[in-house]
């Protein structure tokens, strides 16, 4: 094996467990300025041991505040308390009164300062203990046995701006989300009432060990994420949407289940314009890929989401350089084809600018921009070029690509081309556009800055909270094993 | 230049949690039947390495599951889903007499895993492996506090778990070792006590002399336990190891200050002249100096300097004035302290004054004196720095790798349960803090 003299592998930053509550006291101060925050919330810069000349007046102002239920001493556990964004965790509360209704209440806030939040309604049993991954929640922000619906029905707290999204941008830091058992079942008013007990808990994007080097060659911009060892890995090929920039958590994921993934940064990156962007970027990309001393250059996928899958379907399909071993496309369309440069691409959809639509709530959808194609005969990429296992999820209430009907067309051309048997296709009912890694809130409408008009809209990627969270753990699930598969030599 | 190799993938899950987790190990994609090594590495914060090794041959599907599968060889056998943890010892250049302590609980333990063609003993560091994966193990849950406390002349570090509390609280009394040892607290904080790690061995007076931390201090730190506003008063239990033992008794039977809900006493005895504080159990100690016996290797046993058990009840603890639940942890091959025969003695004692419904005794065969959390690895001696001497000779600590790690598992679990049982009100009549 070559040696790593070439890579500065930039190394993890050691991780520590917050100090103090300062997620509770800025959720207080925030949301409440008339609640006095008690003296010995504070985080412990300096911390009183005691509370300077007020021990007594500050206990009896919890007391008050604890509702006038004589109190137990519920206990709250979440196991793991720290683990990748993708793994389940377990919730049990015990020590409650039986027959007690309680509710679950989960807190987290963003990079952009945002609060989101779930909850959901339990009753005790007859032990007074609740388990999260056994009993049913009654109504909340999610309803019946389900384990991880704290994380993935998480919706801004009222009063919060229109069209929030969720993107990790720091992925060397972990979301740090609060768990509550509170008495009783609430809907609203969490920060007013203090809990039964508190939990706090760590999602990481990256497993320790993960490796993270910027990717600054010729033009190319992005981010490798190399597994913890010595390797060799196989590597993925990144392929985010257009809302541009280097979107790194999904990348930075993968890698931590083993695989050398580069999140590309190629919507206009610094120093280029939308035309210098043409095949040979990508080819670029995969060549620093397939040609790191730790990846292993036969075993490769490229990986896209939405416009990165228009973009990785032509590729494939064309390229003399990027030949991957597999490849996945996630809500994607080949009815546009990249043949020159983004610049172009962009214009050729702008043809269809008069197919948006805006619904009642005046969210844009975007789908049959895409779906109705201009030339007659439409010019769609020849997938039956194709050589390699394609792997295609889609979403069955996608409102931003037709990634069904394009689906449904791309299997009937490798049907009649004879490469159908590399095609593999997922459907997910109920799901909207933006399928994120498992446990992610789902997005059914955010803002974004459509590329077609220049405009900052409220687009619509449609899919219900419940199917959407469905299908983002299947897909995740179904590609990991499909990657296994194709890229780990047996 | 890049290989096309299969490329064994090696998986631990959880990758993050907290020490006393268990974790599962697996290998996946090598060829069917063949011999490898599971490889164990930590690099401590006092710069010595520990490993452990296991000798594995992966079935038909090229899989080796170290839950499921018996290790051949190496530093433990047979099938057992945490050694690659215990049975680790310090690597063969190391100094002798290394202890594995972490100092520093807001950094978690780094563990790193290996996967090595055929089955190896030595020379891990020269090969390069198959593949790897690393672990974190913390002391700490997210977000508990830490808080250094220096206040009526009480020394130690206080852990807060998360959320508004009250919480029920531990008095810690693990650094009978001597030393602020805070591992223990972190861990008792992570589980939702408010713990309280009180440095009392080895600290210095104003002149800069050692001293003997009388029962007040003992007190003033239960009472400022007691106090605090997270805590509830009436839920303040104190657990004890070595030295820390025969205070707790004591103070546990005497005091009208400390009344704890519960105590837990761990390798120590009840050995202490009638309402004495430290200083007369290290008195009784020296005044026993030519017991010291010596192992074959020349490393000091200590057991014997308080054997015989006394018959005459002035010089114990009186157990019977004892009014609370006690829990007793002895490793029978404890080397240091005759923790063993002390917990008969207590049951006897119990027996007789009529409470010993109070008393568990856990005893261990095979275990010694360094009863740590789970998965901590085993040291049967190691070095140890005499305070007033100020030089540092071998102890024999005593055990088994195998059973003592095993009784680390079963006391640690017994633990919890205990102090769950007795400081969070389980009953349907609940009682406001």
């Amino acid at each position: 094996m070559a040696a790593l003299t070439r890579i500065p592998p930039l190394l993890l930053a050691p991780s520590m467990p917050p100090w103090g509550t300062p997620l509770a006291v800025a959720w207080m101060k925030n949301y409440h300025p008339l609640l006095k925050v008690i003296p010995w919330l504070t985080p412990p810069s300096s911390p009183p041991w005691t509370p300077p000349g007020r021990p007594s007046r500050s206990r009896a102002s919890s007391c008050l505040n604890v509702s006038t239920q004589k109190r137990t001493c519920p206990i709250l556990s979440v196991h793991p308390s720290r683990g990748l964004v993708d793994e389940k965790f377990r919730i049990v509360v015990t020590n409650l009164p039986p027959s007690h209704k309680v509710t679950l209440h989960s807190l987290l806030q963003t990079e952009d300062k945002d609060f989101w939040e779930a909850f959901g309604h339990y009753i005790s049993d007859e032990h007074g203990t609740v388990t999260g991954t056994k009993y049913e929640s009654l109504g909340g922000t999610y309803e019946g046995t389900e384990a991880m619906g704290l994380l993935w029905s998480m919706r801004p707290v009222p009063g919060s701006q229109q069209g929030l999204r969720i993107r990790k941008r720091d992925v060397l830091t972990p979301m740090v989300v609060h768990i509550s058992v509170y008495s009783g079942h609430l809907s609203q008013g969490f920060s007013q009432k203090p809990p039964l007990a508190t939990s706090v808990i760590e999602r990481w994007h990256v497993a320790p060990g993960v490796k993270r080097i910027n990717i600054r060659e010729e033009e190319v911009q992005g981010t490798l994420f190399l597994p913890p060892g010595p390797g060799p890995y196989p590597g993925v090929l990144d392929l985010w949407g257009a809302g541009g920039g280097l979107v790194e958590y999904r990348s930075a994921l993968l890698a931590s289940h083993g695989f050398a993934s580069m999140a590309l940064d190629y919507f206009a990156p610094k120093g280029l314009r939308l035309q210098d962007v043409d095949i040979s970027y990508f080819e670029k990309a995969y060549q620093i890929l397939k040609n790191h001393p730790v990846v292993q250059s036969d075993h490769l996928a490229v990986l896209g989401l939405s416009f990165g899958s228009i973009i990785t379907l032509s590729i494939v399909a064309y390229s003399d350089v990027i030949k991957p071993q597999c490849s996945v496309c996630i809500n994607g369309s080949h009815l546009i084809p990249f043949d020159k440069n983004l610049f172009e691409l962009i214009e050729e959809m702008k043809k269809n600018v008069d197919k948006l639509r805006v619904n009642e709530e005046n969210q844009v959808i975007h789908r049959d921009v895409i779906l109705t194609t201009p030339p007659d005969p439409p010019v769609k990429v020849d997938v039956g070029r194709i050589k390699c296992p394609l792997l295609l999820v889609t979403a069955g209430d996608d409102q931003a690509f037709p990634a069904v009907e394009s689906a449904e067309d791309i299997e009937m051309m490798m049907e009649k081309a004879g490469n159908r048997h590399l095609l593999e296709v997922l459907t997910y009912p109920g799901s909207g556009h933006l399928i994120e890694p498992p446990c992610s809130p789902h997005f059914r409408a955010t803002n974004f800055n459509l590329q077609l008009t220049k405009q900052k809209v409220i687009i619509l990627w449609g899919g219900q909270t419940q199917s959407h969270a469905y299908a983002q753990e299947d897909a995740w699930n179904k590609t990991l094993a499909f990657l296994r598969e194709h890229l780990y030599f047996n | 230049m890049a290989e096309t190799d299969s490329s064994p993938l090696l998986s631990v899950h959880p990758s993050t949690c907290l020490v006393d987790e268990k974790f599962e190990v697996e290998v996946q994609h090598l060829p069917a039947d063949s011999k490898i090594t599971l490889h164990a590495l930590i690099h401590s914060d006092d710069g010595d390495d520990w490993e452990a090794f296991g000798h594995y041959t992966s079935d038909s599907s090229g899989t080796v599951k170290v839950s499921r599968d018996k290790s051949l060889g190496g530093t433990f056998e047979g099938v057992e889903a945490m050694a690659l943890l215990w049975s680790m010892r310090p690597v063969p250049e190391s100094k002798p007499g290394r202890l594995f302590k972490k100092k520093n609980v807001q950094t978690p333990v780094k563990v790193v895993f290996s996967v090595h063609e055929g089955h190896l003993a030595k020379g891990f560091k020269h090969r390069t492996p198959l593949a790897s994966a690393s672990a974190e193990r913390w002391y700490l849950a997210p977000d508990v506090q830490r808080v250094e406390v220096a206040e009526r002349g009480i020394k130690g570090t206080l852990f807060i778990p998360p959320g508004s509390g009250p919480f029920p609280a531990v008095l810690d009394l693990l650094g009978g070792q001597g030393g602020r040892v805070e591992y223990h607290s972190a861990l008792l904080a992570s589980h939702g006590y408010v713990s309280l790690a009180l440095e009392y061995i080895g600290l210095l007076n104003a002149a800069g002399k050692l001293q003997h931390m009388d029962n007040t201090y003992f007190e003033t730190a239960f009472t400022l336990l007691k106090k605090h506003p997270k805590v509830c008063p009436d839920k303040v239990a104190v657990m004890g190891m070595s030295f820390g033992v025969p205070v707790t008794l004591g103070l546990t039977a005497y005091s009208e200050i400390m009344e704890p809900k519960c105590v837990i006493c761990v390798s120590g005895s009840h050995i202490m002249p009638l309402k004495g504080s430290l200083a007369d159990v290290y008195a009784a100690l020296q005044q026993n100096v030519e017991k010291i016996r010596y192992d074959e290797k020349m490393r000091i046993i200590w057991r014997d300097l308080l054997l015989p058990i006394p018959v005459d009840p002035s010089k114990k603890v009186e157990m019977g004035k004892i009014k609370c639940p006690v829990l007793l942890i002895a490793g029978e091959d404890d080397q240091n302290w005759p923790a063993s025969e002390s917990a008969e003695d207590m049951k006897r004692m119990m027996e007789k004054a009529g409470n010993a419904h109070l008393l568990t005794v856990l005893s261990y065969p095979g275990t010694g004196h360094l009863i740590e959390p789970p998965y901590s690895p085993h040291a049967r001696f190691s070095d140890f720095k005499l305070l007033e001497a100020k030089t540092k000779v071998m102890i024999l600590w005593g055990g088994e790798t195998a059973p003592h790690s095993r009784a680390q598992e079963e006391s640690w679990q017994k633990t919890l349960a205990f102090l769950e049982e007795h400081l969070c009100d389980s009953s349907r009549e609940v009682t406001p803090c």
